[in-house]
This record gives C-alpha cells, structure tokens and sequence, in this order.
C-alpha cells in the first residue's frame, strides 16, 4: 500500500491520526496532518483505510502496490 | 424576521417534526430514511429545502463545495430568526465558504490538533473531578446540569480561550439568547454584538500583554502579523465560546441519562479503566444522542445531484446528521444504544471541510466526563421519574434542561 496526503486539502480535523497513529501526524506548528510513513506495513492498512474513509476533506489517497494512487 | 410567511394551505407537518421518543429522533424523518426518498419539507420560514437522511448523501451534501454555508444568500433553509444573525455579526467559520474558510481556519488549527488537545486531559480530569466534589458536597438530589455539566464545559472554554471564568453568566445569557429559537434576528444579533464586542476588546488586551491562552497566542502571531484582523480573532473566540460550551454540556448530561437507562452499559463504563472503554463510550454517545438536532442546512450554489435527486442552485438542504447517524446501511441496529460498537464515523461532528474544529478537545472532555461521573458516584441514580425531565426539545441544541440526581 502506498499511502499519499493531499495537505491542501486537510482541515485538521485530527479524524487519521485517531484511525491510525502509526501512519498519521498533525504538524506542531501548523496543525496540518502529515504522513509518518507512506508505505504502512500490512497490519495497518486496515486502519489507514478507515482513515480515507473518515477524512472529511478527502485529502488521503491510497494505492495498491504497483498502481496508482485512486 | 419575527412575523415568518406562514406556510399556507399545507397540511404537511413542519420540520422539524416533534419527537415521540426523546432518545429518538422524529418517527416521520426516521421514515424518510426507511422509504428511501428525499422530499421537500416546509420549515418555519415558509422555504421547502430538500431533507436528506441517508448516511451517503448527508456525506456528500456536507462535503460538495457546489453547496454553501452562507446564510446571507437568498433562500438559504436558516434553521431559526436567529441564524440569519449568525451570517453578520460576526461573520465565522461556520458562514464562510472556500477559499476564506480553509485560509481562516488554517490559522488556528495547531491549537486543535490531538497532540494539543491529549496534553489538555489532566487539566479537564481536574475540572471534572472538582465539579463532582462540588456536586457530591452540595443539596440532594442535585442537578447534574448546573453542578456537572456546565462547569466542565464552561470552564474549558474559559481555559482554552483565556477568558475569566467570571464573566461565565454573560457568555451563557448571551449564548441562550443567540441560539434561541424564540427571539428575533435582531435580538439575536444584539446579543451577539454585545459577546463579539467583549472578546474584540479581550484581543486588543492581549495582544498588547499576553497570557498563556489562545486568544493571546493568536493575537501574538496572527493580529501582529495582519494575518487576521482583531474583528475576525474575536469572531473565531466568539465561535469557539457559543459553539463549545453549550454542545459539550448538554452532551455530558444526556449521555450520563443514556447510561442511567443502560445500566449494564454504565457498569462496563464503571468497572472498566481502559481508556478505550471511556473512548468507545464517547463516540456511541455522540452518534446515537446526535444533540445537533435540526440538520446541517446548506443551500446549492450549482445545480447538484445528490442520491439520485437533482438538487437547483438556489435551493435549500437539510443534512439531518441525527437520522444519517442512525442509517442501517452504515450502522446496522442504529437505534440501539451499543457502547461496544465502533461508531466514531458518526456525523455528529459534521463532515467536509467545516466538521467540527473542537472535536479532539470535546472528545476529551465527554470520555473524562462519563467516567469520572460513573466512576466516582456508583450509586447515581435519577431523583424524579424519567417523565418528569425536560426535554429541549424546541431547541437548536438537544439535552435536558435539569437533570435531578442522587447517590
């Protein structure tokens, strides 16, 4: 999985780094979440996905390994 | 404002609709869901917006920048009289559409992140722990609201913002009056103006001597800066003073009556010092209570389609989080109270780019507060009969306006 973080788009609502702490940060200065890792292990896709999922300004995007980001 | 058009020659019910159940939202809007359509509904004010109920369009009405927030605009569903205030004195967040919204709220986010608001806990465990001393050494029975509630929230706000936890009745009179369903938009507006006026001469204080709050902060790096401009920090202070005290009070009220309802539910909360428990607890709180109770209302500024429906610039939409949050498709049994489900994709913070900027510190809050209060008197219990509680139901923001306790 290949993770990437549209930060035009994030509102800070805090909703990944919730979902998924190992992959999602907010930034100290500026509040806006960045990505720990862009590539999760396996055990936590599944908590990234809930965090696409949850984010209410669709600002993360994920791809399978080999594709693009959809 | 005050003499509304009468919706005339109707029989139809208007919304929103009274409730038949005070742990559920109105059986005509829970229907409307069922029946899987989206009619035009009249409201106080004589405009028909859409209702939208389905977890997906709620989502999506909430998120598409084809629809606005701005309830300056002609036909925009405004929930009362004293909405149409909200979209001039001062203008805030919650009014303002992209780019604006983004810019402005992009300048105070750090001070909303889960970082910030985790480090805030030992200072809202105090809060909650004093403010249940006090009721614990105070008359029985004794109302949870004004002993419990309040106090917590309201000394929060006062803490996060920097403003004096003794100039707590003008916010709350003011705030009531605001968000009243019963007054004029000028009257509204006037009691906005006067809290506005109060916080934009609270920035000028600090910004010339600063304190350790955020008012300070902001004033410091953002009013010194031009960046924003003393009217717009004191329309952020008055969003964050109007829209977190009252939301997170009635919350940790009603919550603490669901509990007492679910008593296996509050003995799980009671026996337990998981902190995931407490969290668990919060976010099924927030979808199943859904305090929000009259809808998110946005109006389309390009002809849209949502579920299926065509929605015209120009018309009105009500996302009414309460029954989205229910929906089965995304939540199974959702009319059941389950504090072991996985609920946090709940709406009642909203969703697209205005979803709540509080919620990290309001989540804090409400898991300190259910338990800290079911842990510490494990003998609460309701002092009067559930029918004897009042309801608010005619206003914008649901609870209980008392809520008689003993232990």
């Amino acid at each position: 999985m290949k993770v990437t973080l549209v930060r035009d788009r994030c509102v800070g609502a805090g909703q990944c780094v919730l979902s998924s702490p190992e992959v999602f940060d907010q930034d100290e200065d500026d509040g806006v979440a960045y990505l720990l890792c862009e590539e999760p292990l396996p055990g936590n896709e599944d908590s990234v996905h809930e965090a696409v999922d949850l984010c209410p300004a669709q600002a993360i995007l994920v791809a399978a390994d080999g594709n693009g980001a959809s | 404002m005050s003499e509304a058009t009468p919706v005339s020659e109707s029989t139809e019910p208007m919304f929103p609709m009274a409730r038949q159940c005070p742990f559920a939202p109105p059986r005509e809007v829970t229907l409307v869901q069922a029946d899987r359509v989206v009619p035009r509904v009249p409201i106080w004010n004589g405009v028909r917006p859409w209702l939208f109920t389905r977890f997906d369009d709620v989502r999506m009405v909430l998120s598409d920048p084809r629809f606005s927030a701005d309830k300056s605009r002609p036909g925009y569903p405004l929930s009362s009289a004293a909405a149409a205030a909200e979209a001039v004195v001062p203008p805030t967040l919650l009014v303002m559409d992209n780019p604006d919204h983004d810019r402005y709220r992009r300048l105070v986010l750090s001070e909303f992140t889960v970082k910030r608001s985790e480090s805030l806990r030992p200072v809202v465990r105090e809060i909650v722990g004093r403010s249940i001393d006090e009721l614990l050494a105070g008359p029985r029975p004794g109302d949870l609201v004004a002993a419990v509630a309040l106090p917590i929230a309201m000394s929060m706000v006062c803490e996060l913002l920097g403003v004096p936890f003794a100039d707590r009745d003008l916010f709350r009179t003011r705030t009531n009056t605001a968000n009243s369903m019963r007054v004029t938009t000028e009257e509204a507006a006037a009691a906005r103006q006067e809290l506005h006026d109060y916080l934009v001469e609270l920035v000028r204080r600090r910004e010339r001597d600063p304190g350790d709050d955020f008012i300070s902060r902001m004033a410091v790096r953002h009013v010194r800066s031009g960046a924003m401009s003393h009217d717009v920090l004191g329309g952020m202070a008055l969003l964050l003073l109007t829209a977190g005290h009252d939301t997170t009070a009635n919350m940790i009220a009603l919550g603490v009556l669901a509990l007492l309802r679910h008593p296996g539910q509050l003995a799980r909360l009671r026996d337990s010092d998981d902190p995931r428990v407490a969290a668990q607890v919060a976010e099924e709180m927030l979808r199943y209570l859904t305090i929000v109770q009259r809808g998110i209302r946005r109006i389309a500024v390009e002809d849209v389609r949502v579920g299926g429906r065509l929605v015209r610039a120009g018309e009105g939409v009500i996302a009414a989080i309460n029954v989205a949050n229910r929906d089965p498709e995304r939540f199974g049994a959702g009319d059941e109270l389950d504090t072991t489900r996985h609920a946090r994709a709940h709406l009642a913070f909203g969703y697209g780019p205005h979803q709540c900027l509080g919620q990290a510190l309001a989540r804090v809050e409400l898991q300190e507060a259910y338990a800290g209060i079911a842990r510490r008197i494990p003998g609460l219990r309701l002092a009067v009969a559930e029918d004897e509680l009042r309801f608010k139901s005619d206003m914008a923001v649901y609870g209980v306006h008392e809520l008689p306790v003993d232990w």
